[in-house]
């Protein structure tokens, strides 16, 4: 296809793109080097005739609102918000640095920092959920490829609800279910014999909670992707293999695996996106005293009843995207390789 | 040998494991819509856990078993029917502009030989990465200053922009699926490229733009970062107005309005898999294949 043609093709998409993407991330770095301006204070004084003289300090509230509508980004601050308490807290970091004992007790107090609380559960989720959907999707694949025809169109009708749901959704219907007053959280105190329990009350479980949602929302997507894997797998080499004395285990080791693998990357690639941008189960699960996210805390910020905190939510946003590109870096380092081996 | 024939106990086990999984997935479903039918004592209570079953509370306070305060709770008195509405809208209007622009971008990416069109297809990878809230935080400030923001427009405008990564890489790889030799038969025979385009390849691309539009359709539809910071309070989606009646739960019997407007919202992604399995199904796996 001629150049011509191909930017008259790409050029809307393209357009939109670099508008509300490429733009966006522009703007979140500009944003993210300011900072609201504060309250403008003026002193008062006001004498009566008895009392004396007293100053006071009062809000002008018109000249406040001139600047902020003058200066909508605020005033420059730098590395500022980079480096403040709210995100890598590098002075609150060296002090725990200097007056923590040990390893232990440096990262217990470190984990308390806002920043690195969410940063610790967005990994957390990334790294469990992923393998533990496409192993759960890997399973179920395998044992529906096993059962009667005529069941597996309603099992994968049924494994698709989960994939399909609205993640704020999906998290509710999980969440009123599971806390103290569902049916699930009843079953959970009549287990642990602990009337008192509740998911909310507890960081481990509800940690346990959010992992265990995304691994229900993700594995049907590898559950799909490796059933329609398995229809595939050359049926010359199971039967060889099987002449050959291989047990069923050998056989689904060393014939069916390397035939899902690059399926299975594609799977994690996607799914570890997805993973990272985790948001609305903490909204659902109302879990954000117990666990936070990347995704979370912009949200949070953004959504601040007095005073959207833009600054804020911007740096928190770029150090998100730095964290996605290094997530994407194998895969773009990879990509690269192939492509300057492969002759232009 | 063993291996030969197949194994009673492992069909039996993998059977129900079939069944575990299955309950696992479709029972809290069918769970909620059970008990968006009954009011708050029952289906969350504190007592007994069956009297979501027997509905003891629902009787006594309404007559009947089964209950539709919860719907005209949510429905009526909180307008969650000009909810529904937006979301038509949005959903309606971003599906449509976003099949457009996929189709012109992802029939030149497959058609391009050159290097940029690879390059451009792994910068999408890059935006498709991109968690959508740190668009969001991009986007307030100017909308704002532009004085766009709040607007069913704007919302629809940026799940387009935000969709276009994934919906160029499904339908590139759609159309590497047809011949090129089509298109140059049809521009032998005195077509324009786009009179190619349009005459002859789209007619045999339906399956995979019907296919692609499924993903637009629920990527608009579940979203709820960009709805949720963009839209003011009198024309949200559904997504973010279930989120702000949970703001307001301290009210007894808001909750069960929470549920029957999840419960309501869930209909149309039930039906949506019930009519087009085959094509959700085949998507995924088309993108795994040669994606």
């Amino acid at each position: 296809m001629p150049h011509r043609s191909f930017l008259f093709f790409i050029l809307p998409s393209a357009i939109a793109m670099i508008l509300f993407i490429a733009l966006p991330i522009g703007s979140v770095l500009v944003q993210s080097l300011f900072v609201e301006h504060g309250q403008i204070l003026h002193e008062v004084e006001t004498c009566s005739p008895f009392g004396g003289c007293t100053t006071e300090t009062r809000v002008d509230a018109e000249a406040t609102n001139a600047l902020r509508a003058a200066q909508p980004l605020g005033r420059f601050n730098g590395l500022g918000t980079y480096l403040n308490r709210n995100h890598l807290a590098t002075g609150e970091i060296a002090a725990f640095w200097s007056a923590s004992g040990s390893w232990g007790q440096f990262w217990s107090r470190v984990s308390q920092l806002p920043f690195y609380r969410a940063l610790g559960f967005t990994i957390a989720y990334t790294l469990v959920v992923t393998p533990c959907g496409i192993a759960l999707g890997f399973w179920i694949a395998l044992a529906v490829n096993r059962i009667p025809k005529v069941l597996k169109g309603p099992v994968i009708f049924v494994s698709l609800l989960p994939m399909i749901i609205t993640p704020l959704i999906g998290s509710l219907v999980l969440y009123w279910m599971l806390n103290s007053r569902g049916i699930l959280g009843r079953a959970l105190q009549w287990i642990a014999d602990d009337p008192t329990l509740s998911i909310g009350s507890s960081g481990p479980l509800t940690w346990a909670v959010l992992f265990l949602y995304g691994i229900w929302i993700a594995a049907p997507f590898s559950f799909v992707v490796f059933y329609a894997g398995l229809q595939t797998v050359p049926q010359d080499t199971l039967e060889s293999a099987m002449i050959d004395g291989a047990s069923r285990w050998e056989r689904v080791r060393f014939v069916v695996i390397p035939h899902l693998v690059p399926l299975a990357t594609f799977v994690a690639l996607v799914q570890l996106m997805d993973n990272f941008r985790v948001l609305e189960p903490i909204v659902g699960f109302n879990a954000q005293a117990r666990a936070t996210s990347l995704s979370f805390i912009i949200f949070n910020d953004l959504k601040a009843e007095n005073g959207q905190l833009f600054g804020s939510a911007a740096a928190t946003s770029m150090m998100t995207i730095l964290f996605v590109v290094i997530l994407l870096m194998p895969v773009l380092i990879r990509t690269w390789r192939d492509f300057s081996r492969k002759p232009a | 040998m063993t291996a030969h024939r197949p194994s009673r106990l492992l069909s039996v086990f993998a059977t129900l494991f079939v069944l575990v999984w299955m309950v696992t997935a479709g029972f809290p479903f069918l769970w909620t819509a059970w008990g968006s039918f009954k009011v708050e004592p029952d289906f969350f209570s504190r007592v007994d856990w069956t009297n979501a079953l027997t509905g003891v509370n629902t009787v006594r306070q309404t007559g009947g078993a089964f209950t539709g305060d919860g719907y005209y709770g949510a429905w009526v008195l909180n307008d969650f029917w000009a909810a529904a509405l937006s979301t038509a809208i949005v959903t309606v209007a971003t599906v449509t502009l976003s099949l457009i622009l996929g189709t012109l971008g992802g029939y030149a990416l497959a058609r391009s030989g050159y290097r940029y069109a690879f390059w451009i297809l792994i910068v999408a990878l890059i935006f498709r990465a991109m968690p959508h809230i740190t668009l969001v935080s991009g986007y307030l400030v100017p909308f704002f200053e532009l004085n766009i923001w709040g607007t069913l427009t704007t919302s629809i405008i940026v799940l387009v922009a935000i969709n276009q990564p994934f919906t160029l890489w499904m339908l590139h790889s759609f159309f590497l699926s047809v011949p090129r030799d089509l298109d140059e038969a049809a521009m032998v025979d005195g077509c324009t490229r786009f009179q190619a385009f349009r005459t002859v390849i789209l007619p045999v691309m339906w399956p995979g733009i019907i296919t692609t539009g499924l993903f637009s359709f629920l990527l608009a539809y579940n979203d709820f970062a960009v709805t949720a910071m963009l839209l003011r309070q009198d024309n949200q989606t559904m997504i973010p107005k279930i989120a702000s009646f949970l703001g307001s739960i301290q009210n007894e019997g808001n909750v069960m309005f929470a549920v029957s407007s999840v419960v309501s919202a869930t209909v149309p992604l039930f039906l949506l898999v019930m009519f087009f399995q085959r094509q959700i199904v085949g998507g995924l796996t088309a993108g795994a294949v040669k994606g």
